[in-house]
């Protein structure tokens, strides 16, 4: 297996264990970064293209040795898209703890009822 | 404990499964279709050298306009749930000189690299998303530093609003002209920079989205960093 393939599907997994396992809302909320980061990663190796450089069409670079740049792109939008949520969760987040006074996903639940 | 034992087989069961899947993509192989098409026809069609730019604000300019808005609703949404009266630092320890001094110093550059890497999107890697970020650096930078540092309300946000409209006008302004929202009116149709392909002034229309772009990343980065940093007057310690 790759090295690139595994590694992202490490960082999800991890990430995904993080959102199960985990009772405090700020370490899911990592665990969440960590399963971006994955995601992230997996996009750009399924661009790759062994052998060839940056898709920047300057000095010696044609068409014929870069990488495809539409996976780039991608990732471009997913990572702001991914800053922005976790902007949001993390406002959510202290909200959560000013009402509550704990960040133990079990105690809030608990105390709602 | 069952919990977390549950939770790992359940995992492990999910990673042979996407490493199965996963098998059948090989690795560093040219599978380019679209991808092919836009690094043939990238020069002579936007002008621009840096080819993800080209794809990310001419060809799939829509993306990109998604992409603020995400990140714009993100800005609002954070200002709408941390909205109180009478705003107050939560941490307000002095810095010591050597911090201060050296913030100072630092700033500007971390201005200019921000305001280098927007503006020449089109031919050095970056754009407007990592130079606005880096300009919400500087800005994290000062609100770090400083315990009375604030940034101008009254300039801040109309600027963010501006640069907003800035893109959307820039869109509509191609579509009176070349007859699709976001048509690269500057290139297409009056053909500003023809003939320096690879230097400033060429790439029609990806400039100048990339600075309106930086700027309003950079704005609402550092409105998202404005609302964190700040708690109620009563409610705090």
């Amino acid at each position: 297996m790759n090295p690139y393939y595994f590694a992202s599907i490490a960082l999800i997994l991890i990430g995904f264990y993080a959102i199960l396992a985990k009772r405090n809302v700020l370490k899911m909320l990592v665990g969440l970064s960590i399963m971006e980061t994955g995601v992230n990663l997996l996009l750009i190796s399924v661009g790759y293209v062994s052998g060839k450089s940056a898709p920047i069409l300057t000095e010696g670079i044609t068409p014929n040795n870069a990488v495809d740049p539409i996976p780039q792109a991608l990732v471009l939008t997913a990572i702001v898209i991914g800053v922005a949520t976790t902007a949001m969760a993390l406002s959510v987040v202290i909200n959560l703890y000013e009402k509550y006074k704990t960040l133990n996903v079990e105690e809030i639940r608990r105390l709602r009822g | 404990m069952v919990k977390r034992v549950l939770a790992i087989v359940f995992i492990l069961i999910i990673g042979l499964w996407m490493a199965k899947a996963l098998d059948q993509v090989p690795f560093g192989e040219d599978r380019m279709l679209v991808g092919k098409y836009y690094l043939d026809h990238v020069k002579e069609e936007t002008g621009a050298v840096n080819a993800v730019t080209a794809v990310v604000v001419n060809y799939r300019g829509f993306d990109t306009l998604g992409e603020v808005t995400v990140l714009f609703i993100a800005s609002t949404g954070v200002a709408a749930l941390l909205w109180k009266k009478r705003k107050e630092r939560s941490a307000k320890t002095e810095g010591s000189v050597v911090l201060t001094t050296g913030a100072r110093i630092l700033l500007p550059f971390i201005m200019l690299f921000g305001a280098y890497i927007f503006i020449h999107g089109h031919l050095t890697p970056g754009g407007g998303f990592p130079g606005g970020a880096t300009i919400a650096t500087a800005f994290l930078f000062l609100y770090l530093t400083f315990t009375l540092y604030e940034v101008d309300h009254k300039i801040f946000e109309p600027l963010e609003g501006l640069a907003g409209i800035g893109y959307v006008t820039v869109g509509l302004i191609g579509l009176a002209v070349g007859g699709y929202f976001l048509f690269d009116w500057i290139w297409q149709t009056w053909g500003v920079g023809k003939e320096n392909i690879g230097r400033l002034i060429s790439a029609g229309f990806i400039p100048i989205i990339y600075t309106l772009i930086g700027i309003k990343v950079g704005t609402e980065l550092t409105g998202i960093i404005d609302n964190m940093i700040k708690e109620p007057e009563e409610g705090g310690q």
